[in-house]
């Protein structure tokens, strides 16, 4: 059945907290998720002071910020800080979005920090990953043709083909939507998910792409695709504004399509 | 700790290649209820207040007959692959996902026997 309670090992209580220095006057308090898989102990919120005069404008900022100035224990995954590489998805202030582009100036109150929900903790806010890229690896994200490649040319797209393309390859993977779906905390074992269905459409939508029918007889699963019932979940909490909820309902009309009425 | 290639694991079974049929039933049955409930209203305001002899010879014409056991028809039909869904949703112990699946499907089809054979009763019978 569905757990609506949480693993009594799940359960956070109060963690540490860290004062901002004296004479501090722009202070922001971080409630930032704790947990650490080398002792035994339940996962805690931390309260991080952070004074943001001498704090860079966005979240990511003042969290590289703690690291480096109050608790170089904290552990996260950043990379680019600029929204391109998807590695500081995580829960702010209630919402998915990436660490980098979300300002500290949109959030009222104390910034909570978790990781991304309903994924295995690594440590702190660091979740695993590995089914989620797995199950990317499942639809065989690249070209599929059977013709032979021009030898002398790439395979050529007319413009209008290529903005098919529009609001689906600009997608990051950075799991923001797919783990904010109930569907996917459900059965995120067989659903794949608004990330990974958005990619699958990418290449269904390729005019290039020579496999529609065997990428659509893969999708075709009560599991893998029909577990979205449009929450908009994914819509709405994509820090890149795309609608993965299109891309399936897409997906699906192309199903339909197939089958004939 | 499983020592499954994620991979493996991501893969499963394979596509069980269904779904498009669930889809559509639900979404057309859903179509059809907005027309059947429609004449539901229109039947609930013309039998207001009348006695049982004219509300059975209402239900006794063939075309109200017709709407009527298709109503009941529909709306099991539509709550059952609705409830399927709940319980391929929620449900995810083995027996018990099986168990509920043949009672929702069980209480459905029993519901729309039931359902024909009254209004047959109400149409033909004494």
């Amino acid at each position: 059945m569905a757990e609506f309670q949480l693993p009594r090992h799940s359960r956070i209580g109060k963690g540490k907290t860290f004062k901002a220095p004296a004479g501090a006057t722009n202070v922001k308090v971080f409630r930032v998720y704790r947990w650490s898989p080398d002792d035994d102990s339940n996962p805690t919120i931390d309260l991080f002071e952070v004074d943001l005069d001498s704090c860079g404008p966005m979240v990511l900022d003042a969290i590289i910020k703690i690291k480096n100035e109050i608790d170089p224990t904290l552990t996260f995954r950043r990379s680019c800080r600029e929204g391109i590489c998807g590695s500081c998805a995580m829960n702010i202030d209630g919402t998915n979005t990436l660490a980098c582009t979300k300002p500290i100036a949109e959030i009222r109150g104390d910034v909570k920090i978790n990781p991304l929900p309903h994924l295995p903790v690594v440590k702190d806010i660091v979740p695993d990953l590995s089914h989620f890229y797995a199950q990317y690896a499942t639809i065989k994200p690249w070209i599929r043709t059977q013709s032979t490649t021009p030898p002398d040319r790439e395979r050529l797209q007319s413009k209008q083909d290529r903005e098919k393309l529009d609001g689906l390859y600009e997608c990051i993977l950075c799991a923001c939507c797919s783990t904010s779906c109930p569907s996917y905390w459900w059965n995120g074992d067989r659903y794949l998910g608004p990330a990974i269905l958005l990619q699958a459409y990418r290449w269904l939508a390729d005019s290039r792409d020579e496999a529609t029918g065997e990428r659509l007889d893969d999708l075709e699963d009560p599991f893998r695709l029909y577990r979205c019932h449009t929450i908009m979940n994914c819509t709405k909490t994509c820090p890149k504004g795309l609608n993965p909820a299109k891309a399936i309902a897409e997906t699906k009309k192309m199903l339909m399509t197939r089958r004939g009425i | 700790m499983s020592m499954t290639n994620p991979l493996a694991r991501a893969r499963g079974m394979g596509s069980a290649k269904e779904g498009v049929h669930h889809w559509y039933a639900q979404r057309a049955s859903a179509l059809l209820l907005i027309v059947l409930v429609g004449w539901l209203i229109f039947a609930i305001f013309s039998l207001s207040g009348v006695d049982y002899p004219t509300a059975r010879a209402f239900i006794a014409q063939p075309v109200n007959a017709a709407f009527c056991s298709l109503l009941i028809v529909t709306l099991l039909y539509h709550a059952m692959l609705g409830l399927q869904v709940v319980i391929e949703d929620y449900v995810h112990h083995p027996v018990l996902e099986v168990a509920f699946y043949f009672l929702s499907r069980a209480g459905a089809f029993f519901g729309m026997a039931l359902g024909i054979i009254h209004v047959l009763k109400l149409a033909l019978g004494a």
